[in-house]
C-alpha cells in the first residue's frame, strides 16, 4: 500500500494538476478528455443494457401519464408493475453493476493514480456461494447505485462535449464551411454570418472554447473520480487485512524464535564446547605438574595449552556476537558498556535506562550499537565514538520509547545504499516498529539515531 | 589424586567447598584443589546446594562457578554474595566463562572487599598461578582477573584520569593481588620505585594514610566503584 501511495504522490493528481498554471501543457487535460468521452460511451452502453430492468416502471409511469391526471388511480396493475420492476432491479442489476464496477475501476485509473481495490470479498466455491456473497455485500449495491448515477452523469458529460466541443468545432471550421458552401449562413444569436472573412474572428476565438472544454472535462472527470472512488473502491480487502495480521504475527514469532535460537546456541556452547575446552586446558595444566620443567614434553604441553586458551578466547568472542550473556543477566547498560570495552575505537557510553526493557527491545538496541560501532571501526576513520541510550517516557497509552544514538568524529559519508550493514540495521529496527535516522555528511561527523517503542512488537510496522 | 608434596606439604590444608555444574570441569577443579592443599569437602552443582554445603562444612574457602542451574544466570554470584553477607570473613573465589566489571563490583561490595577472587575460568589451567591466587584470597587478599582490570582501564573511570600510565599499570597489578615486591619484579624496577608509585596512587585516590594494607584493597575498590554507577 505504501508503494501505491508513493506512486500517486509521484504522479500527482488531476485536481493538483488543474490548480497549476501549466495544466494545459501536461498530459492531464487529455486524460480528462479521454475519461469524459469514454464516460459517454459507457453511459450509453449501460442505458441500452439496463433498459429492460426499468421497463416495468416505465410502463407503469407511461400508462399513468397517458391518462388525464384526475383519473389516475394507483390500482392493482400499477402496484404489480411497480413490484415486478423492483424485483427485476434487485435480481438483475448486480449482474450489470458487477462487470460495470470492474470496468469503471479500470477507467478510474485514467484520472486517479491511487489504489483501486474493489472491496469485494472472495466468494466460497460454487454458484450458490458466489450468489450469496455478491448479493449480500455492500460493495455490490454500491456498484448498483453507481450504475444509476452513471446515467445522468454521462448525460451531463455528453451535453458538455456536444455544446462546447461542437460549438468549438463549428467556429474553428466556419471560414471553410462558408467558403465551401457560399449559400449557407451561421447564426450567432440575432446576427448571421455569411461571408468567410467574417467568420475568421470566430475561428481565431475557437481555441478559447477548446481551453474551456478541457478545463470543464477536467472538473467533470475529477468529480466523477471522487464519486467512483466513494462507491467503487473499497477499503483494503478483508483477506489482505487478514494476511497483514498474519504476516505481522508470524514476523513477531520469527523474531522471538530467532532470539530464542541465539540463546540456545549460546547455552549449548557454554555448557558444551567452552566447558570442555577449559577442562582440557586444566587437564593439560595438571599434566605439566608431573613433567620436568623446561623439558621438551613440558614445552609441547605448554604450547597445546596456549592453543586451547586461544580457542577459549576466540569462542568467548564468538559467543558475545551470538548472544551476549551479559545482556540477559544485567540488561542494556552493562551490555553496552561491555560492547564499548571491546570496540576498536575508544567509545564513551552514557545510559539512562530505569529497570529492564522488553527482551526484543534490548536485543535490537544492542545489535544496533554493535553494528554501528563495527561501521565506525571499518569505515569512519574515527578517533572517538559515543553511545547514548535513554528512555523517553510518552504520555498516554503510547509505550515508552528507547532512544539510542551512536556518534563518531570520523569522515562521514555513510550511505545506507552502499552495502554497509545500515540497510540491515534499518530493517531490524523497522521490524520492531522503530525508526532509524542517519546523518552522515561527507567530512563527518556520522550520527545514527534509533527510536524503539518499548511495547510489544507492533501490528503495523513501518516497513 | 595425591597431594603434591612440593606444593601442598608446607601449608595447612584449607577445607574447600566447590560449586560447578559442569561435570568435566568439576573433576579437573577437584584435581587442582586437592593437589595444592585445598581438600574438597563438598562438590555441588547449584547455588542452593552451595549455601547448604557451606552451612554444613564451614569451609575455609569457596570456589564457585557464577552461572549455574536452575536459572543459568548468576546463581553462583548471588549465592556467594549471600554467604559473605552472613560471614564476611569467608574466602570466595568466583569463576566465570567471561568477566564483567559489574559482577566484580557486586562481589567486592560483599563483606569488606577482602578475601575475594574473581577470575576467568581458563585461569585455572595455569594451575600453580591459580593455586597461589587461592592462597592469597584465603589470606584475605583481593584478586580480580586481569581482564576486569583491562575493562576498568579502558572505561577510564574518573579518578583514573589523574594517574600516570605507569601508576595505572601498578594499580592493575595491585588489583591482581601482587605484592610490591612482585610488582617490582614484574616491571623490573626497584621496590622503592613501586612503593613511591603506590604512595602516589593512594594519595591521588584521597585514601587516608592510617589504614595500612587495607588501603591497597580500598584503592582497587575505589576504582571498581568509581566508574560512574
Amino acid at each position: 500500500m505504501t508503494t501505491l501511495d508513493t506512486a500517486s504522490r509521484r504522479r500527482g493528481s488531476l485536481a493538483q494538476a488543474m490548480a497549476r498554471p501549466r495544466f494545459l501543457l501536461t498530459v492531464w487535460p487529455w486524460r480528462a478528455l479521454l475519461h469524459s468521452v469514454t464516460t459517454v460511451v459507457v453511459g450509453i452502453a449501460v442505458a441500452v443494457v439496463a433498459l429492460p430492468l426499468y421497463l416495468p416502471w416505465a410502463m407503469v409511469l407511461g400508462t399513468m401519464a397517458s391518462r388525464p391526471w384526475d383519473t389516475v388511480r394507483i390500482g392493482e396493475p400499477a402496484l404489480i408493475g411497480f413490484l415486478v420492476g423492483l424485483v427485476m432491479i434487485a435480481v438483475f442489476s448486480p449482474l450489470i453493476a458487477l462487470p460495470l464496477g470492474a470496468l469503471e475501476r479500470r477507467r478510474l485509473r485514467i484520472v486517479f493514480a491511487g489504489p483501486v481495490d474493489s472491496g469485494h470479498r472472495s466468494p466460497p466455491p460454487g454458484l450458490w456461494g458466489w450468489v450469496r456473497t455478491r448479493y449480500t455485500e455492500g460493495a455490490t449495491w454500491r456498484e448498483a447505485a453507481y450504475m444509476c448515477l452513471l446515467l445522468p452523469a454521462s448525460g451531463l458529460v455528453l451535453l458538455v462535449l456536444v455544446a462546447l466541443g461542437g460549438a468549438g468545432a463549428v467556429m474553428a471550421l466556419a471560414p471553410f464551411l462558408l467558403y465551401a458552401e457560399p449559400d449557407t449562413a451561421i447564426s450567432l444569436g440575432a446576427h448571421a454570418i455569411t461571408a468567410p472573412e467574417q467568420a475568421i474572428p470566430l475561428a481565431l476565438v475557437s481555441p478559447v472554447l477548446l481551453v474551456l472544454l478541457l478545463y470543464t472535462c477536467g472538473t467533470l472527470a475529477q468529480g466523477h473520480a471522487v464519486l467512483a472512488r466513494a462507491l467503487l473502491v473499497g477499503p483494503p480487502r478483508e483477506e489482505l487485512r487478514a494476511e497483514l495480521t498474519e504476516v505481522t504475527e508470524s514476523r513477531a514469532r520469527l523474531v522471538s524464535a530467532f532470539e530464542y535460537e541465539r540463546r540456545r546456541i549460546e547455552r549449548d556452547l557454554h555448557d558444551g564446547a567452552q566447558q570442555r575446552l577449559v577442562a582440557l586446558s586444566v587437564d593439560l595444566g595438571l599434566a605439566r605438574l608431573d613433567l620436568e620443567k623446561s623439558s621438551e614434553a613440558d614445552h609441547r604441553v605448554a604450547a597445546a595449552q596456549a592453543k586451547a586458551n586461544d580457542l577459549i578466547d576466540e569462542l568467548r568472542g564468538l559467543v558475545r556476537g551470538i548472544h551476549p550473556r551479559l545482556l540477559t543477566d544485567r540488561g542494556l547498560p552493562a551490555a553496552l558498556a561491555e560492547l564499548a570495552d571491546h570496540a576498536r575505537v575508544p567509545t564513551r557510553v552514557d545510559t539512562e535506562i530505569p529497570g529492564r526493557l522488553p527482551t526484543h527491545v534490548e536485543g535490537t538496541a544492542y545489535f544496533v550499537v554493535a553494528e554501528a560501532l563495527t561501521n565506525v571501526h571499518k569505515h569512519a576513520e574515527a578517533t572517538a565514538a559515543a553511545v547514548r541510550a535513554h528512555v523517553a517516557p510518552d504520555d498516554g497509552p503510547v509505550p515508552d520509547t528507547l532512544v539510542v544514538e551512536v556518534a563518531d568524529d570520523g569522515v562521514g559519508g555513510a550511505d545506507p545504499a552502499g552495502g554497509s550493514g545500515l540497510t540491515g540495521l534499518r530493517d531490524r529496527v523497522a521490524v520492531m516498529g522503530g525508526t532509524m535516522d542517519l546523518s552522515s555528511p561527507v567530512g563527518g561527523p556520522t550520527r545514527i539515531r534509533v527510536e524503539l517503542p518499548c511495547g510489544p512488537i507492533p501490528p503495523t510496522p513501518g516497513l | 589424586m595425591r597431594p603434591d608434596p612440593a606444593d601442598a606439604g608446607a601449608v595447612t590444608p584449607v577445607p574447600t567447598v566447590l560449586a560447578e555444574d559442569g561435570v568435566l570441569l568439576r573433576e579437573g577443579l577437584v584435581g587442582v584443589l586437592e593437589r595444592f592443599g585445598f581438600p574438597v569437602v563438598a562438590a555441588v552443582g547449584d547455588g542452593e546446594a552451595l549455601v547448604e554445603a557451606v552451612a554444613e562444612h564451614r569451609p575455609g574457602l569457596v570456589v564457585t562457578d557464577i552461572r549455574m542451574p536452575p536459572d543459568l544466570t548468576d546463581e553462583g554470584l548471588r549465592a556467594a554474595v549471600r554467604l559473605r553477607r552472613g560471614d564476611p570473613g569467608l574466602a570466595v573465589v568466583a569463576l566465570s566463562q567471561y568477566v564483567e566489571l559489574s559482577y566484580a563490583t557486586d562481589l567486592l561490595d560483599s563483606g569488606n572487599g577482602r578475601g575475594v577472587g574473581y577470575l576467568l575460568k581458563q585461569r585455572v589451567a595455569d594451575v600453580r598461578e591459580f593455586a597461589s591466587v587461592l592462597r592469597q584470597v584465603v589470606d584475605g587478599g583481593t584478586v580480580v582477573d586481569p581482564e576486569v582490570v583491562r575493562q576498568l582501564l579502558r572505561r577510564g573511570a574518573d579518578p583514573l584520569r589523574r594517574l600516570t600510565p605507569r601508576e595505572r599499570e601498578v594499580l592493575g597489578l595491585m588489583a591482581e593481588g601482587h605484592s610490591n615486591g612482585a610488582i617490582a619484579r614484574h616491571l623490573t624496577v626497584s621496590d622503592a620505585a613501586v612503593g613511591k608509585h603506590v604512595g602516589n596512587i593512594l594519595a591521588k585516590l584521597d585514601l587516608p594514610p592510617d589504614e595500612g594494607a587495607h588501603r591497597r584493597v580500598r584503592a582497587v575498590l575505589a576504582y571498581l566503584r568509581g566508574r560512574g554507577d
